[in-house]
């Protein structure tokens, strides 16, 4: 502790420098932060969906949508215990910028093959009692401001025409990975006013036996093999992975960035830090010829490089924290549980003390091996 | 017996391929509370003898011992110890840590032994006071004349009461006033204080305030 005064006086010597430094590092921690955490929601938003749910779609695609006859089909399959379907809506609420998912949802059936959506017994009612009403999650309600019994108006993309929609219940996730920005309408509701042609998307279906699920979508898909729609069974579990590998890319991506912008920053704080042990090569070499041991000197050095670094990822995690956890932040629309974990907050603090390390070892290497004569001769 | 014995010692450099002999088998007797004066011209090598008494750097041949420690056999890490406990060097420039006080940078020798915070300021206290300049502990390098500087290096160089003062050139940045200043703490502390001081110089004149002085000519010392 005694030879703290002198690391902090260091420190202080050239104070542009020093913050300049650490605002780089806390920068680099932020966006290593937000980046992490997007990976993170990406890998946690593979486990979301269950294993005893089976979805079945187009086989063409996920936007293609599945005839209503399907229903009674699936319905009669052995080891299937209920259907239910849901439908992309799409509508506009107010701006594009305020995107957020909405389901057409086969009301009742969906509820109950869903505990993850939790809502109060009075408000289900009235959701189920009003056509033109929906279900909203609470980040939802609590991003654009809305109360219960609100009528929002949504701007049909799929379907035309200006919607007034009644929220009747707000809905609380049943786990952390469950989506809470989520509106639901009543399938009903938009099949009468689109003219009958709104059509299920997608089946939910509940499984006997979740063992059985890989055989059962199997035989599910060969009943509609030959018809004009085929289709494409997975457990929900496999449906969300499915999503997931859309965001493969940027998966990659997001990693080459973070990495990118790590070795800039490697180099930015160890170019400072062989500056600052250059410009005072003379003074290094002095407290060597008063005695002090070599790996007392390069210590000094190394310090110094960790208290730069990790103050500046210090400042950066706790911002990115406050940033991303406390309001949810703009990434937590697209990805479902997204937040700050202790473990990003370790592993960014972890990188801190790399970079630390990393850019003092070589100057104070130099340090250590500094010939006293050699510099005190340079510095005359 | 002598304080400092030097023996037979030799010193060269290699050049790329070419060889630079400093000075070959020179010996020295400096006895205990001596001030010794080490003249010579220019490359004759006086700085170098310096450094090597100080442990600063290694003989190519020869034995140096100082108060009865062979230090051209010690190991780099004992040398540094030693160096702490017996040495204080004053050097030509100051060399002053300009991020720390006046204060602070007395007290850095101190900061490598098992003293107290309490100690440390009773004997930076002291050594300021030895130089003169006790109001002077909160004033950073920028803020002191140089003649103020060296005396802030010599109260580093006394601070921790080394055996002998190695001074180089401790005039040689200095006006005369302040000159004749610097030479008359280092010869109060050799006669006040009883220290032994080697002092390299090519001034004439301050190698007068010395009881003796060598002249470093062709690698050969002459009293």
């Amino acid at each position: 502790m005694k030879y703290s005064g002198l690391v902090w006086k260091n420190l202080r010597r050239n104070r542009r420098r020093t913050i300049l430094t650490a605002i780089s590092v806390a920068v680099a921690l932020f966006l290593f932060v937000a980046l992490q955490s997007v990976l993170t929601a990406l890998a946690a938003a593979g486990n979301v969906g269950s294993e005893s749910r089976l979805v079945t779609r187009s086989a063409t695609g996920i936007t293609f949508p599945l005839p209503q006859s399907y229903f009674q089909r699936l319905g009669g399959t052995e080891g299937v215990k209920g259907v239910s379907w849901g439908d992309w809506f799409g509508g506009i609420y107010i701006d594009q910028r305020n995107f957020f998912a909405q389901f057409a949802i086969d009301a009742e059936r969906y509820l109950a093959m869903y505990p993850e959506i939790q809502v109060p017994e009075d408000q289900k009612k009235a959701f189920l009692a009003e056509r033109a009403s929906a279900i909203v999650g609470r980040g939802l309600m609590n991003r654009f401001g809305w109360n219960l019994g609100q009528t929002v108006v949504l701007k049909g993309t799929v379907y035309p025409g200006d919607w007034e929609i009644t929220i009747r219940a707000v809905y609380t996730p049943g786990t952390k990975s469950f989506p809470d920005n989520v509106m639901y309408l009543r399938y009903d509701y938009v099949y009468e006013r689109s003219n009958h042609a709104a059509e299920p998307g997608w089946y939910i279906l509940k499984l006997d036996d979740p063992a059985s699920a890989a055989a059962l979508a199997s035989r599910i898909d060969g009943l509609f093999k030959n018809s004009s729609s085929p289709t494409k069974t997975e457990t929900e579990k496999a449906f969300q992975a499915g999503f997931v590998t859309m965001w493969g890319n940027i998966g990659f991506l997001v990693r080459a960035i973070g990495i990118a912008v790590f070795f800039a920053i490697l180099l930015v704080a160890a170019n400072t830090m062989m500056m600052a042990a250059r410009e005072r090569i003379g003074e290094l070499a002095v407290l060597k010829a008063l005695g002090y041991p070599n790996w007392l000197v390069s210590s000094f050095v190394l310090v110094e490089s960790l208290v730069i670094t990790l103050s500046g990822g210090v400042v950066g995690i706790v911002l990115a924290r406050l940033a991303l956890s406390r309001t949810g932040g703009p990434l937590a629309q697209f990805f479902p549980g997204f937040s700050v974990t202790t473990g990003t907050v370790m592993t960014g603090l972890g990188i801190a003390t790399v970079l630390g390390v990393v850019s003092g070892i070589v100057p104070a290497w130099q340090a250590a091996r500094l010939s006293v004569v050699t510099a005190l001769r340079q510095v005359a | 017996m002598a304080l400092v014995e030097v023996r037979s010692v030799s010193k060269s450099f290699q050049r790329d391929t070419q060889k630079i002999t400093v000075f070959e088998g020179v010996d020295l007797d400096v006895a205990e509370g001596e001030f010794l004066a080490l003249m010579g011209p220019s490359g004759s090598g006086k700085s170098t003898m310096l450094n090597l008494l100080a442990g600063l750097d290694q003989p190519t041949s020869g034995t140096i011992c100082v108060g009865g420690d062979e230090i051209t056999q010690m190991s780099p890490k004992r040398l540094t110890a030693w160096r702490a406990r017996h040495i204080g060097f004053v050097f030509q420039f100051y060399n002053l840590l300009p991020v720390l006080t006046a204060f602070e940078n007395v007290e850095l020798p101190l900061l490598l032994t098992r003293l107290s915070k309490a100690e440390r300021r009773e004997h930076v206290a002291t050594a300021l006071e030895v130089v003169g300049l006790t109001d002077r502990g909160s004033h950073y390098p920028r803020q002191l004349s140089g003649g103020q500087e060296q005396r802030v290096g010599i109260a580093r160089a006394i601070v921790s009461d080394p055996t002998m003062i190695l001074a180089d050139e401790p005039t040689g940045d200095l006006d005369a006033k302040s000159a004749d200043e610097i030479l008359n703490l280092l010869q109060r502390l050799n006669t006040e204080f009883k220290k032994t001081i080697i002092m390299v110089t090519h001034d004439a004149k301050a190698s007068e305030r010395a009881q003796a002085v060598m002249h470093l000519e062709k690698g050969v010392f002459v009293r």
